[in-house]
This record gives C-alpha cells, sequence and structure tokens, in this order.
C-alpha cells in the first residue's frame, strides 16, 4: 500500500515537474532558447490569482489566463525578437535578465515577503481510493499532466501550425524560405507555453497557497534539469525527465534518514550530474537540438 | 633596426593591453578610495567583483562554455580561509563542531588566501573532470546542478559553516590596494593564459570544435585546465569577499544573486575578451552605485529626485537587457586594446599575436 501511495504521490509532484519542463522544453524546440524567464510567467500568474481571489474560481483562473498568456507574448515581442539571431548563450542570458527584472518589478509592486492566499479550498481535501488517502490537488496534478501533454502532442503532430512549428525548430530559414511565418509560429508556441504556466500556477497556488516574487526560480531550475535529462526539445523526454526529478525527490524524501533530509536537493543535482555523463544528449535524443560533435 | 630581435620591446607589446588596465585600475583606485571612507569601500567590492569574473572569464571567455557553477568556487574558498583565519579563542565559541585540528589553529591571512584558493582549486579539478565531458547547453546545465550541491551543502553542513546564520570574527583585512593587488594580478593571469599555447588552443576549439577535434587538439584536457585555474581565481575573489565583510552567511541566495551579477558583467561587457571583463564590471558597478544613489535620494538642482526602493535591480536588469539587445557581442565586442605601432616592430609575427585572432 505505501509503495502504491509513492507512485501517486511521485507522479503528481513529477507532474507538475514535467508541466514546467515541457514549457520550457517546447520553446527551447523552437527557438533555441533557455527561457529562464518561464518561473516568471508563473509566479506572475500566481499574484493575478491574489488579486482576483474574491472572484468565482473561472472567472480567477481566467484573469491568470489572459494575462500570463499576454505577458509570455509581450516578453516574447519586447525582447526575445529583439535577439532573435543572437547566439544560444547570449539568448539565455536575455532571458535570465529579464527574469531578474520581473522579479525585483514584482518586489517593487508587492514587496518581497510571502503573500498567502486561500483559493480553491476544496481540492486539497483527501479523497479515498481503495483504501489510499489521495490529496485531491495530486490527482489534478497527475490529470492535468496527462490531458495537456496528450492534447499538446496531438496539436504538433496534426494542426497546421504545429507542422509549422516543428518546421521552424528544423530548419528556421527553410521554413521562412517556403512561406512560413515564423513570427506567428513562435508566438503560438509562446502562448502554449504560457498556458502550462498557467496550469502549474493554479495546482501551485491552490496547493500551498503562499507566494514570493522569487517562487519560480526553483520550479524554473527543476523545469531545466528534467529538460535536459529527458533531452531537450524532445517534449515527451521533458514529461519523462519531469517524472524523473519527481520521483527521485519523493523516493529520497522517505528513504532519506533524518539528519541528510536538509540534504536532499544536494542528492538530486548529484543524480543529475550523473544522469548528463551517462546520457549527455538525454534520455530521448532529438537531433536536430544537440550540437554535432 | 625593426626588424631586429628586441626582447624587451616584445614583452612591453605583449603585456601592453594589460598594462593599460592596470594603470587605468590604479588611478581609479587612487582616486576613489581617497574621496571618503564610503567610496573606498566601494571601490573594494568592485576590485574584489572584478576578481570573481575575471575569475570566470577565465574559463568561459576562453572554452565558450557559459558556467553558472563558479559560486561554488568563491563559497568553497571563502568558507576554508574562515576556518584557518579566525582567531582560536573565538573559533571555540562560534564553531564548536569543527575537528580539534582546524580549531586549534589560526594562520596569516595570506596563508587564508592559498588555503582558500587551493582548495577551490581542487575542488575544481574533482568537479571538472566529470563536467569537462560535456558541452553547450547539458554542460552550464550540469555547472548549475554542482552549484546547487555545493550550496546546499554549506546551507545545512551547520556545525562547519553555521549555515544561514552568520559566521563573524573573520579578519577584516582586504582594503582598495589589496583588492587592487588581486585584481591586477587575476588580470595577468587571465591575459597570460589566453595567450599561452594552451589558451591559443582552446579559443580554437571554442569557435570550431569539430575542426578542433580534426586537428588533434586535446580539449577535454585543456577544458579542464581552464577550469582549475578559473576555479582558483574565483576562489581568491570568493576568500576576499569575506575578509572584506569580516562574516560569511548562505542566506538569502547571496551567492546565487552574486553569481548572476557575475555572470552579466562579463557577459555585458563582452564574453571574448579580457577588456570586456574590465569594461563590464566598471559599468554594472558604476550604474548599480548610480541607482543605488537614487534609491536614497539626489539633490538636482534644488529637486529632490527619488525612486521607490528596489528598482535599482529592475532598471539594473533593463540596461543589462538594453545592452544584450544593442551590442549582443557585449561592449567591448570581443576586441583587445591595440598595441601602439611603436611596440609593434614589424615583424609580421608580433602583430598578429597581439590582436584578438578571432573576433
Amino acid at each position: 500500500m505505501t509503495l502504491l501511495q509513492m507512485l501517486i504521490d511521485a507522479a503528481s509532484v513529477g507532474g507538475l515537474y514535467a508541466l514546467t519542463a515541457i514549457g520550457i522544453g517546447l520553446i527551447f524546440g523552437v527557438i533555441g532558447l533557455v527561457n529562464f524567464a518561464y518561473g516568471e510567467y508563473i509566479m506572475v500568474g500566481a499574484y493575478v490569482l491574489l488579486l482576483s481571489a474574491g472572484l468565482y474560481w473561472p472567472f480567477a483562473i481566467g484573469a491568470v489566463l489572459v494575462f500570463v498568456v499576454l505577458f509570455a507574448l509581450a516578453s516574447d515581442f519586447l525582447v526575445f525578437r529583439q535577439v532573435r539571431r543572437a547566439p544560444p548563450e547570449t539568448l539565455m542570458i536575455v532571458s535570465f535578465g529579464l527574469s531578474f527584472m520581473i522579479q525585483h518589478i514584482w518586489v517593487v509592486m508587492f514587496g518581497s515577503l510571502t503573500k498567502t492566499v486561500n483559493f480553491l479550498p476544496a481540492i486539497n481535501r483527501s479523497v479515498e481510493i481503495a483504501g489510499l488517502r489521495i490529496a485531491g490537488v495530486s490527482l489534478l496534478q497527475i490529470a492535468a499532466t496527462v490531458v495537456l501533454t496528450t492534447v499538446l502532442a496531438l496539436f504538433i503532430k496534426y494542426t497546421r501550425i504545429g507542422y509549422q512549428m516543428r518546421a521552424v525548430s528544423e530548419n528556421p530559414r527553410m521554413a521562412r524560405l517556403v512561406g512560413v511565418n515564423s513570427n506567428w509560429v513562435i508566438a503560438v508556441a509562446f502562448a502554449i507555453s504560457a498556458v502550462l504556466a498557467v496550469t502549474v500556477t493554479v495546482l501551485f497556488v491552490a496547493q500551498t497557497g503562499s507566494m514570493t516574487p522569487f517562487f519560480g526560480v526553483s520550479l524554473t531550475m527543476i523545469g531545466f534539469v528534467a529538460t535536459v535529462i529527458g533531452g531537450m526539445g524532445s517534449l515527451p523526454g521533458c514529461a519523462l525527465g519531469g517524472f524523473l526529478v519527481g520521483a527521485v525527490t519523493t523516493i529520497l524524501q522517505m528513504v532519506l534518514p533524518p539528519h541528510l533530509q536538509p540534504f536532499r536537493e544536494a542528492f538530486v543535482f548529484t543524480s543529475v550530474i550523473l544522469m548528463l555523463l551517462v546520457r549527455p544528449q538525454g534520455l530521448i535524443a532529438v537531433r536536430s537540438a544537440w550540437e554535432r560533435v | 633596426m625593426p626588424d631586429q630581435q628586441n626582447p624587451l620591446r616584445d614583452m612591453a607589446a605583449w603585456l601592453w593591453p594589460w598594462a593599460v588596465w592596470a594603470v587605468l585600475l590604479l588611478v581609479l583606485t587612487l582616486i576613489f578610495s581617497q574621496i571618503s571612507p564610503a567610496m573606498a569601500r566601494i571601490t573594494t567590492d568592485t576590485l574584489i567583483r572584478l576578481v570573481i569574473v575575471t575569475g570566470l572569464y577565465i574559463f568561459v571567455g576562453n572554452s565558450g562554455i557559459l558556467s553558472f557553477g563558479h559560486g561554488a568556487f568563491l563559497i568553497v574558498a571563502a568558507y576554508a580561509s574562515a576556518w584557518v583565519t579566525i582567531p582560536v579563542a573565538m573559533k571555540g565559541v562560534i564553531l564548536p563542531g569543527l575537528p580539534e585540528m582546524l580549531r586549534g589553529i589560526q594562520i596569516s591571512p595570506l596563508g587564508g588566501l592559498v588555503a582558500g584558493v587551493v582548495l577551490a582549486a581542487v575542488l575544481g579539478l574533482l568537479a571538472g573532470i566529470p563536467l569537462m565531458r560535456l558541452s553547450g547547453i547539458a554542460a552550464s546545465i550540469a555547472t548549475f546542478a554542482f552549484f546547487i550541491v555545493i550550496s546546499v551543502i554549506y546551507n545545512n553542513w551547520t556545525d562547519w559553516t553555521k549555515g544561514t546564520a552568520s559566521l563573524v570574527g573573520l579578519p577584516t583585512w582586504v582594503g582598495p590596494w589589496a583588492a587592487l593587488a588581486a585584481a591586477l594580478t587575476a588580470l595577468l593571469i587571465a591575459w597570460a593564459f589566453q595567450n599561452s599555447r594552451a589558451g591559443l588552443l582552446l579559443r580554437a576549439s571554442r569557435e570550431d570544435l569539430v575542426a578542433a577535434h580534426g586537428a588533434g587538439i586535446r580539449v577535454m584536457r585543456l577544458r579542464l585546465l581552464a577550469f582549475v585555474l578559473s576555479a582558483a581565481v574565483a576562489g581568491a575573489g570568493g576568500v576576499l569577499l569575506g575578509h572584506n565583510n569580516g562574516a560569511l552567511t548562505t542566506a538569502n541566495n547571496v551567492y546565487l544573486n552574486l553569481s548572476f551579477i557575475v555572470i552579466a558583467m562579463l557577459v555585458v561587457g563582452g564574453i571574448r575578451s579580457m577588456s570586456g571583463v574590465v569594461v563590464g564590471t566598471l559599468v554594472l558597478s558604476v550604474l548599480a552605485e548610480i541607482f543605488r544613489r537614487f534609491e536614497t535620494g539626489v539633490d538636482i538642482g534644488g529637486v529632490m529626485l527619488q525612486i521607490p526602493g528596489g528598482t535599482r535591480e529592475v532598471l539594473l536588469g533593463l540596461c543589462m537587457l538594453l545592452a544584450l539587445i544593442l551590442r549582443p557581442d557585449g561592449l567591448s565586442r570581443g576586441r583587445e586594446i591595440r598595441v601602439p605601432g611603436i611596440l609593434r616592430g614589424t615583424r609580421p609575427g608580433a602583430k598578429t599575436k597581439k590582436e584578438e585572432a578571432l573576433p
């Protein structure tokens, strides 16, 4: 029984990480941008939720969705589009700078202290299924991950814009030559990653009820790690990486003796380094996204 | 006799770009450290940051791999120096968990510096052996993971580090002059390395890894060398940091934020040249200081100008973004200071050697 419980915990934590990783991986796959500001999409959404907490919950989520999608589009339009042709390291630093700036704008506006909000307390109640007590939010996390990943996969595989997205990712210049509007395709990718960010926001805030302008950072870091482990640019890889990191975290939480608990993260990140040494290209390697050496 | 060997002139030509920056930094330090004690402190801070940026540059600039892990070397070196230099009487009270051997000794500040640098270099070697096998973004993420590992360990290893509480009692021997000496030494090391055989080969591999492998360059070994050297220099910066503040703490992600600022300085200045290191550090430090002044309020022509608290970081981030958007190659565009003709002589070999061969 405890094993099953552990699996569910791992899947729900992993699901949240997987969603974050897919959001990061999608943008990386399309334009080769390692987007540090992704955590800020999640963070910004949480504060919209804070402001709209009085509303009926679908409206609150709607408000977050609209704001975060516009926010992500604006970040692409104002910042990333300006450096489209810069080398990947520069892009990475640009996103780093953007993330730093957004965090501090939020510090100026809301202060750096923790804010709390009681959003949808109902979904934190436990449900009992076959003798197991499972938090509703865990189930939602697993469900959201499965649904969104499937929808995204179908979208990329079968729609016109998904097709174009793969073309831009494969060869941006060639895609432009055959008439793909790459800026539009990239904007759609940003919008999708924003939708994923909103999902993470809603689940995260419903679960913890608290936020600071810096809480996006740790999620981004885990998202990155998951993306790299899974294989950058491969969406199934990102999902797999996310689940893996979630599973390792949950397992360590259970098996580590108490005096080693504070060092948990050190173990997680050591395993990341080991993982990279064994498979530097990630679990599911994508040829176009990798340097040819 | 322009075509004759002239070792003195060659040496001068070789040193010229470093010497120009050295003189400039010397003059700036002379001026600013005299204005007020507060200004002297700012000068010291800036010079220490210059040491750290130079350390980072030795690896990043030559290998082309972005490292997010150099914060780890700052932490390790700073604490190593603290363990051996805090007065014995205080150590018994502050760090009762320290082993007998470390608790009973107290060595000179210079000894502390050496201890810190050596430990950082050893850690650089141990971490570098596996890390240098990776390339590109995987390498960057792995260095970041390495930083988190070290940072989490020092954060929770309270017997030795006091964790997020402050470790006090470090002798504060670092002033503007010590920091200047360290910065000039660091820059000279960076300059010597990038113009050495190893440095040039590594730069070649940065431009085209496949061709470098094809030409028989042992890229991994060179990267490791640069990584260790860079860890040692960054470590020296960490030691200075501790002995400037007199206290160490791992609270509030100080090292993560510092790493960010250091990377920003390097990128804004231009990752590919030593001049970029100096330019980036000076420009961002000056901007940060100006914004800090505005936060406390500045009197301009009778009008009190004040920006809300916290805006400093926002403006700093904005400047960085603008710099990157307008000049993606950094303010220096990867160039070094030109050597004047009188020193260059006419030997064709002498000229190409001084300039950045690969822009």
